[in-house]
């Protein structure tokens, strides 16, 4: 066993540990164990992977790809177990490890008082576990197994608290829902595996062009090419898990988890696996047209229309979870251009600062004493002053103000888009466009009314406010400054490395559609981006976003209640999240329960069991009732049958 | 020499000691000494649990071959012989068998008061019956032992089950019996034909398709009642539901996999070509199962009937990944590439077998509590249950599918093999991804979530050692083979390949 090899093993199986060791002795375990068991291991993990991450991008290790064991085997066909470290991964791990160790050391204070503190511990390290696995995997399988095994953590976080109902019907709707993508995602590998007879990373790359103009058959009589099917069936999984329209539904209801896994799983690392596959993916995506486009809609009406719902929402969480939403849309309509770059890019930039702002959030909510409804605070700058810095950072970041980190991600996306031939792309531009405006104008209406404006909050609250332990803002400071920087410091490397940079050839391009190398062109460096920008259109629109919120509620505060009402119709539309959810409830959940129960009473138990079964049976029944009639013992009966017996017999023959 | 002898007999002592320990758990008493039958029950089965260790290592992986053979005559007059060999199929269920009734019989430690002592007897009869079956090569013998096995069973469900027994234990017997009588008559019929009861010189026998039709719809019926197939499959849910929670794990866990064990060993090579030319009917029979039975799943009120829809669910898989094999083949030419597709049916049994019979034990342990087994009497045991809570949760996590647990290997095998045979058979197969996950977790939800409402939950003691140990050691095979399946599949290679060899070969 080599170096690398020993170091991954080590990477993923020190939280599995850590897990494990919390999960099976949590009574045994003191609190303090439970949470120190589990950092150490996630933070161990963490420094290996960036020992891991400088071996390999810098120091110029090459990718290495090998397998740990034979999972099973039938046939000619084989499975395996196995590790592909190269850029791409290995900065994942990196980053997944890094604000998994952040909210480790955040859950320390957050969780204090839960009776639930080891289980809670056990969880994230098991759900850190599940992830690394996804992010290292060097097939489909294990891909799969990571896949499914951050859902079941997601699960079992969102219904953390499962004596609350609400809590248990968002984690029950999030595996669903989850589920309802894997369904495509799982027949997306068969696919694969049906036309390369392997499920290796490699040799599916290595057959994807050859499948390219390979058309099959899905409904009669038309001619689909494999690799679009593919590609779309394994989207359909990351529709699922990256919440894009319309399985986004459940993102939402997972807030009602505690807030450290919503920064955790529900803004950096689980919802943006789907994002990270398609990246992985992109030397299959590339050869399928089709496909991209379809990434790219679905990506971009994510982007402006989920961003709108954000507008609406009172509860800070759900805000920020909204925002998440459309970020995520972001990134994956710059999968649908081919600027996969920029799409992981933003994935970095967005899990600093959504993991941030949902810290934030949860920072003020322990303060809040649990209240979660923005009408209820305001003017918490003068109690939270890091809190308040943090938040600022991220909002800024999240509104793409240059030069924070957001700004240098989103640029390039809404530039790639624009410069993009794609069809849809320019549907995709003005999506994206407008969305700048709607992020920037929601982050700041909640920033303003959580931050400024007057207290709105009871005497009892107000008396409790103050700014929260070290080991909660410690992890926002260690977050806010990434957020503020990475952008500069990541931009040139990531984007614009003529040598490949950071993802190094983890991803893979055609020629004519390698947008960002177009962009490559007019970029001098970070600054110069940034100062450039002050003359760029979304650059005005963010600004603005913040302007007009700033004007609605700190100038007139009044008016955004004259617009409720003038627009009551809008309004209302949007508080229903464009009636999603009322139709998955009408259609979906009851639907299917009606259908259930239909099938049940009256295939099952009238037709099969009452009919069929017991019929037959009551049938034997009265033939031998009826049957019973003749042997009725009487003599003179039977001398009767006899005469008549004889009589017929008589004619008969004489006839 | 002492090699040899165990080699000869190994499979008759794992038929006769459960038999022979029954008679002596019976013997013990009634039930002034209930401990002593328990005493017996346990040290029998752990005996033959033991036994399988030298079994599956003296088992040769790379032979198809029978193996293990035991030879003797039973009755002359109609050349019927006591037979006993194992391959690759029948080795794993085998060992599935003495694994199961081991925990059925310390499951049963506590919760079993009246007539212990039977009670014990019956399962070790059955264990023994099973094996037999499993064991047998001689056709007469393998009836024997397929009908001798719902003695016991008719029995367990009749004494020990809940309120409503007395119907199910009818109705269950009067189902399997009505198919199995058919199966004799092709047995019968096979012989005529043949001259031999061995099953394997019903391989090689030359029969016209009318022939074949004939015989494979005779087995058919035993097999589709026993696995069960819809629209035969509304015993199930009764005697499931009325059997005491031993009896609905030996049920779900071993006595639906003869069903697969029958297409398998007889339907499969004994009548390829009446297989090939009715595969799309029992594929759409296997569907039916997989969408129609997981929606019914859906309107269960009561937990042990929702298991037991969801078995049936379960292994709609299993006939669906037996009677892919002549579409795979006749897509891609390839012999090979129909292995996945009985393979995955194997593996889809045995997770079956864990998953179904851990929450059955799980189900038996909450009845066992509240003696009531409907879902709306139930919520908030994760508060007062937290260890049966978090068991359950994996057993359950396992019936969905997810991988990393046995319960994904046989789907994620059969699914990948059917897109080779259909692309719409594996995204109708798929839908169960979706339909586990809802019926699964919405019960789980209901019963373990929540607020506690009744009191008599909230004074509720968390699960004993023993019930520790059965959920223990249920964990332990359900995580390994889900994370590593291998041994489990090299075991049946080789067999595959023979079924595969007479499946795929026209005999007309």
């Amino acid at each position: 066993m080599n170096q690398l090899q020993t170091i991954i093993y080590a990477i993923v199986l020190f939280p599995l540990l850590g897990s494990t060791i919390v999960g099976l002795w949590n009574k045994k375990i003191s609190c303090r164990g439970a949470h120190w068991v589990t950092t150490i291991g996630v933070a161990i993990s963490f420094v290996l992977s960036l020992y891991l991450c400088y071996q390999i991008v810098f120091a110029g290790v090459p990718t290495y790809n090998f397998n740990a064991y034979i999972w099973g085997g039938s046939g000619s066909y084989q499975f395996n177990i196995g590790f592909l470290l190269d850029n791409l991964s290995t900065t994942m791990l990196v980053v997944v490890n890094f604000v998994s160790l952040l909210v480790h050391i955040y859950s320390i204070g957050y969780m204090r008082e839960d009776d639930g503190y080891q289980r809670f511990f056990s969880y994230i390290s098991l759900f850190t576990f599940a992830m690394l696995m996804l992010v290292s995997a060097n097939n489909f399988l294990q891909l799969y197994f990571g896949w499914e095994g951050v859902g079941l953590v997601s699960y079992l976080l969102i219904g953390f608290w499962f004596k609350k109902e609400t809590a248990n019907f968002g984690s029950l709707k999030a595996f669903i829902v989850n589920r309802v993508g894997d369904f495509g995602f799982i027949l997306g590998i068969a696919a694969v595996f049906n036309y390369v007879g392997n499920v290796d990373y490699v040799s599916v790359f290595n057959i994807a062009p050859s499948l390219a103009t390979q058309t099959m058959t899905v409904f009669p009589h038309t001619h689909w090419s494999v690799l679009t099917v593919i590609c779309i069936l394994l989207f359909i999984g990351a529709m699922g898990k990256s919440a894009q329209m319309p399985l986004h539904v459940w993102l939402p209801e997972s807030m009602e988890g505690p807030t450290p896994i919503s920064a955790l799983i529900h803004a950096a690392t689980m919802v943006t696996a789907g994002v990270y596959m398609v990246a992985r993916m992109s030397p299959l995506y590339e050869f399928s047209e089709v496909a991209l486009s379809v990434v790219l809609i679905v990506g971009a009406t994510g982007a402006l229309f989920t961003g709108i719902l954000a507008i609406v929402q009172n509860d800070i969480k759900r805000v920020v979870a909204y925002s998440t939403l459309s970020q995520l849309g972001y990134m994956v309509a710059a999968l649908g251009v081919s600027a996969y770059a920029a799409g992981i890019f933003h994935l970095f930039t967005h899990a600093f600062f959504k993991a941030l702002l949902f810290l934030a959030a949860g920072s003020v909510i322990i303060a809040m004493h649990h209240e979660q409804d923005m009408r209820k605070m305001g003017n918490l700058r003068k109690y939270m002053p890091v809190t308040y810095v943090c938040f600022l950072i991220g909002a800024l970041a999240l509104a793409a103000i240059p030069p924070f980190a957001g700004f240098y991600s989103k640029d390039a996306i809404i530039e790639a888009i624009h410069h993009a031939l794609i069809p849809g792309a320019s549907y995709a531009y003005y999506c994206v466009l407008l969305g700048t405006f709607v992020t920037a104008f929601y982050i700041f209406r909640a920033f303003f009314l959580v931050f400024h404006t007057e207290e709105r909050m009871d005497e009892h609250t107000r008396a409790g406010l103050r700014e929260s332990t070290w080991v909660v803002w410690l992890p926002l400071v260690l977050l806010a400054i990434p957020s503020a920087i990475a952008g500069i410091f990541l931009v040139g490397t990531i984007l614009y490395s003529p040598t490949g940079g950071l993802l190094g050839t983890s991803i893979f391009i055609l020629p004519q559609n390698n947008v960002l190398a177009s962009l490559a062109i007019d970029y001098h460096g970070p600054l110069l981006l940034a100062l450039d920008s002050v003359f760029s259109l979304p650059c005005w629109l963010a600004v603005g976003g913040i302007f007009v919120a700033w004007l609605l509620y700190i100038k007139f505060p009044r008016a955004p209640a004259y617009f409720v009402e003038k627009f009551s119709l809008i309004y209302k539309v949007l508080l229903a999240k464009y009636g999603f959810d009322d139709f998955n409830q009408v259609v979906f959940a009851r639907g299917s329960l009606k259908l259930a129960k239909v099938f049940f009473e009256v295939g099952d138990v009238k037709i099969l069991d009452h009919d069929l079964v017991d019929g037959s049976g009551r049938f034997i029944a009265w033939c031998s009732a009826n049957l019973r009639k003749l042997q009725s013992g009487y003599l003179y009966h039977y001398a009767f049958a006899m005469i008549i017996g004889v009589l017929v017999l008589l004619a008969w023959l004489l006839w | 020499m002492l090699n040899n002898l165990f080699n000869h007999y190994i499979l008759s002592v794992l038929i006769w000691l459960p038999m022979f320990g029954g008679a002596l758990a019976l013997a013990s008493g009634g039930d002034q000494h209930p401990n002593r039958a328990r005493l017996i029950a346990l040290i029998v089965s752990i005996i033959s649990l033991a036994l399988c260790v030298p079994l599956y290592l003296g088992f040769d992986n790379n032979s198809g071959l029978m193996q293990f053979q035991q030879h003797a005559i039973w009755i002359r007059a109609y050349d019927i012989h006591y037979s006993l060999g194992v391959d690759g199929i029948s080795l794993p269920l085998i060992m599935l068998t003495t694994f199961t009734t081991l925990l059925v019989i310390m499951a049963a430690w506590h919760h079993i008061h009246i007539r212990v002592s039977q009670y014990m007897a019956a399962f070790l009869v059955m264990q023994g019956m099973m094996v037999g079956t499993f064991a047998s090569l001689d056709s007469i013998l393998f009836y024997a032992f397929w009908e001798g096995m719902l003695i016991p069973m008719y029995l367990s469900i009749g004494i020990w089950g809940s309120t409503n027994r007395s119907y199910a234990s009818i109705k269950f017997f009067l189902y399997t019996f009505l198919g199995s009588a058919l199966m004799l008559i092709a047995l019968l019929y096979l012989h005529e034909q043949s001259n031999s009861f061995n099953i394997s010189d019903f391989y090689p026998l030359k029969l016209t398709m009318k022939q074949q039709v004939w015989i494979f719809l005779a087995f058919l019926l035993a097999f589709a009642v026993k696995l069960p197939m819809w629209p035969v499959h509304t015993w199930l849910p009764d005697a499931h539901t009325e059997a005491p929670a031993g009896g609905s794990v030996v049920l779900a866990a071993l006595m639906l996999k003869m069903g697969a064990y029958g297409f398998l060993r007889f339907s499969l090579p004994i009548t390829p070509d009446a297989s090939a030319l009715l595969d799309h009917l029992m594929i759409a029979l296997s569907l039916i199962a997989i969408v129609y039975i997981g929606l019914v799943a859906i309107a269960q009120t009561d937990m042990k009937k929702l298991i037991a829809y969801s078995s049936i669910a379960h292994m709609g898989f299993v006939a669906l990944g037996c009677f892919m094999v002549f579409d795979i083949v006749a897509n891609s030419h390839n012999l090979k590439d129909a292995y996945m597709s009985l393979e995955g049916a194997m593996v889809q049994m045995i997770s079956h077998a864990f998953s179904s019979g851990a929450m059955f034990l799980g189900v038996g342990v909450l009845v066992y509590r509240l003696h009531t087994r409907l879902i709306k009497d139930f919520g908030g045991i994760a508060t007062s249950m937290p260890y049966c809570a978090a068991f359950f949760m994996l057993f359950a996590m396992s019936n969905v599918g997810l991988p990393g647990t046995s319960g994904f290997v046989g789907e994620f095998m059969i699914i990948l093999s059917a897109i080779q045979g259909s692309f719409w058979v594996a995204v109708l197969a798929s839908t169960t991804l979706i339909l586990s996950a809802v019926y699964t977790l919405y019960m789980y939800k209901r019963v373990f979530f929540g607020v506690i409402t009744d009191p008599r939950i909230a004074k509720l003691h968390d699960i004993n050692y023993m019930e520790k140990i059965v959920f223990v050691l249920l964990a332990i095979v359900i995580i390994f083979f889900g994370v590593y399946p291998a041994p489990l599949l090299n075991m049946m290679h080789a067999t595959i390949g023979n079924v595969l060899h007479w499946s795929l070969q026209s005999k007309l």
